[in-house]
């Protein structure tokens, strides 16, 4: 007699106490066994080439935007500038799958992604200058202040999205989320959330290869991070980061399967930031030479400026155009953060509460009486 | 007092159809104190949603809810349960206000059962008012009434900023009079609970019964004692607690978490500030010992109680 003779038999059927259905079969949910790619297949035939032209005018302006921000940074114009170049593609196609209506709540790497909803590209950088938290209003564009903390941003994109479908309304949220955010709780109790509540969230992680230093074999030990989706009842998906209609394609068909009341998805691009975590990182310390060139072959910008040439979408005037349109960005981003700030210093006690406190409005007019007093010097 | 916070969370989610409430097992059972009794099956699984486990997703999904207009009550089954939150109170709910300039506030009330006397076993008894005050964006209020619990809960739903709701777990089966219309002093007003001349015990949430009793033992050895009952810590009632320590002259701080570092610092300190001129004698605090809480069967030597109170008063150097 072994002991599994005495095991007894389940006491309702099915695999959960309340259980009415099967338990659900995990394989619809596994991502594909390699990452979705689109450019170089014929599966780029059904894009419309506008929409194609504005992917890559997009990708051109943001790579520009990218390498002025890191510029000012080391003219000390910016405290800290954590460069999405490399990825731009998860940054631009995010913010193209997304309708008017739709929430997105991104990590402090995202800044390219919170342009492409419509933020003032200079205000979006009030946090990483230094000269305020957030300096664009998150209801004007439906974009969830920058958020430091890793992960904590995707349980209030659970709960946004949760809060629309209650009320019937056609919103679906997006988080952005690093390969190291995955490690995080908060990461997961979204994830379960999100799946239990079936909420209309879509979950994207740009898999750069590092968490500041660590690599990804480091992090985590799952197959890939898409499949960590099975494990919550929600699909996985496998994408190139660096291509971008693929990117588009892959989040879009999310998009559409949480708004049309499929609940979440968990889409994981494979991607790889070019230059350190920050501009204060050493990245030559935990990584070679070798691998950062290999992965400049797969620029996300080279490769659809290459795709569109090759298929005739792209003449020189576009290219040109897109070209000038960078360089105009960056010129304004030059002007506008060599002239100083005009910071008020009240605006510290404004926005602690609704009405301040007894003891905020004393340590205002400190503050007041001791500006007063400089001033009298 | 567990049926006027029921009564409360009922009348504010009737007059007011965005309040929703969220947390382990707040819908069928009715949460573990029963506070939510009843209120799934008049507003529905949705506005009474009972949540996975895991106090980040449920106060995390709260912010979001808040965020798209609603006004989400969470609740945290018990103190030490509200830790793995931490993150989210601390980072996100106290300070989205100041991090959008104004632009997103967060109308979320987190009710909080805490502190001991009931014979909980360990991370069931703690006190863990002074993480919640000392962080600024966060209002941090605590009943000791039955109509506070009510008024008090009211206000707290209603208030446009975050609330921390500190419920005094060994009073919830306290018993009075519930006038639901009755006036409720705001949010941020200390209450004189009872008149006196020799000195005044400064107190809140569950140390207030313990104070009152304190007071009336007090009677025997010629000292009449007024006491006052801070009901909010954050905001602070500056204005009354230093216009009674003015007028009495001596001051003793009851709360039953650890003193070091506690809320009854703050206030002494704030009242050696303000009244040092008035005071006959230094401000004494009466606490629970700095001690992670103890077992049950010990608790009793921690909590500060009628003798321990009527010690500290005798200290107070009562010759003239």
């Amino acid at each position: 007699m072994t002991v599994l003779d005495h095991r007894p038999t389940m006491p309702v059927p099915g695999w959960l106490p309340g259980a009415t259905g099967p338990r659900t079969d995990p394989a619809p949910l596994l991502p594909d066994d390699s990452p979705v790619r689109v450019l170089g297949t014929t599966g780029l035939d059904k894009y419309d080439p506008d929409l194609l032209r504005e992917l890559y005018r997009r990708l051109v302006v943001g790579r520009r935007y990218n390498q002025q921000a890191t510029t000012l940074t080391k003219q000390g114009r910016l405290a800290v500038y954590p460069s999405s170049t490399g990825q731009e593609a998860c940054e631009v196609a995010a913010a193209m799958v997304l309708q008017e209506q739709d929430w997105l709540f991104p990590s402090y790497r995202d800044t390219l992604a919170v342009v492409g909803r419509g933020v003032d590209p200079l205000q979006a950088l009030t946090l990483l200058r230094g000269n305020a938290h957030t300096g664009y209003d998150p209801r004007a564009t439906r974009t969830a202040p920058l958020c430091t903390p890793l992960a904590t941003q995707a349980p209030h994109a659970v709960g946004l999205a949760h809060a629309a479908r209650l009320r019937g309304e056609s919103v679906v949220a997006l988080a952005m989320l690093g390969d190291g955010g995955t490690s995080e709780g908060d990461f997961h109790e979204a994830l379960n959330f999100a799946a239990v509540l079936n909420a209309p969230v879509v979950f994207l992680v740009q898999n750069n290869g590092y968490a500041i230093s660590v690599p990804l074999t480091k992090q985590s030990a799952a197959p890939s991070l898409a499949h960590k989706a099975v494990g919550y009842g929600m699909p996985g998906r496998l994408v190139d980061g660096n291509d971008v209609v693929a990117v588009h394609e892959v989040l879009a068909e999310a998009m559409e399967r949480a708004r049309s009341g499929g609940g979440p998805t968990l889409v994981e691009a494979l991607t790889y930031r070019l230059e350190a975590h920050t501009n204060a990182d050493d990245a030559t310390r935990y990584r070679q030479s070798e691998e950062v060139t290999a992965w400049q072959e797969h620029d996300p910008v080279l490769l659809m400026e290459r795709q569109l040439k090759a298929l005739g979408l792209l003449d020189e005037a576009a290219v040109s155009s897109a070209s000038e349109q960078a360089e105009a960005l960056a010129a304004r981003m030059r002007a506008e953060f060599h002239a100083e700030p005009q910071l008020d210093p009240a605006s510290l006690f404004a926005h602690v509460y609704a009405e301040p406190t007894t003891q905020l409005r004393e340590q205002a007019e400190q503050l007041a009486a001791e500006l007063a007093a400089e001033g009298d010097r | 007092m567990a049926q006027a916070l029921n009564a409360a969370l009922r009348d504010e989610m009737r007059a007011d159809p965005t309040v929703h409430l969220l947390g382990e097992d707040v819908g069928q059972l009715g949460g573990v104190f029963r506070i939510t009794d009843g209120l799934a099956a008049e507003f529905g699984a949705d506005r009474c949603l009972d949540t996975p486990l895991a106090e980040a997703g449920i106060l995390g999904t709260a912010i979001g809810m808040a965020m798209y207009g609603l006004r989400p009550v969470v609740e945290m089954q018990f103190d030490a349960f509200a830790y793995p939150a931490m993150e989210q109170l601390v980072s996100h709910v106290a300070k989205m206000r100041n991090r959008t300039a104004g632009k997103l506030a967060l109308p979320i009330t987190v009710r909080v059962p805490y502190g001991g006397g009931i014979g909980g076993v360990e991370h069931h008894s703690d006190s863990s008012e002074a993480y919640y005050a000392g962080t600024p964006g966060l209002h941090v209020v605590t009943p000791a009434t039955v109509g506070d619990a009510y008024g008090l809960l009211r206000a707290s739903i209603a208030s446009d900023d975050p609330v921390i709701f500190l419920e005094p777990k060994r009073l919830y089966w306290s018993k009075a009079e519930l006038d639901t219309a009755a006036e409720v002093a705001p949010v941020g007003r200390a209450v004189l609970r009872r008149t006196g001349r020799s000195a005044v015990l400064i107190t809140y949430g569950p140390s207030l019964p313990v104070c009152l009793e304190a007071a009336e033992a007090a009677k025997a050895e010629g000292w009449d004692l007024a006491v006052l009952d801070l009901r909010s810590l954050v905001p602070f009632d500056d204005q009354t607690v230093c216009e009674v320590v003015r007028s009495v002259g001596r001051a003793v701080i009851v709360h039953e978490s650890t003193g070091f570092g506690g809320v009854g610092a703050e206030i002494a300190a704030r009242v050696t500030e303000r009244c040092f001129h008035h005071l006959a004698a230094p401000v004494l605090r009466v606490t629970g010992f700095d001690i992670p809480y103890p077992p049950p069967m010990l608790e009793h030597h921690h909590l500060p109680g009628v003798d321990r109170i009527l010690d500290a008063v005798a200290k107070l150097q009562w010759e003239e």
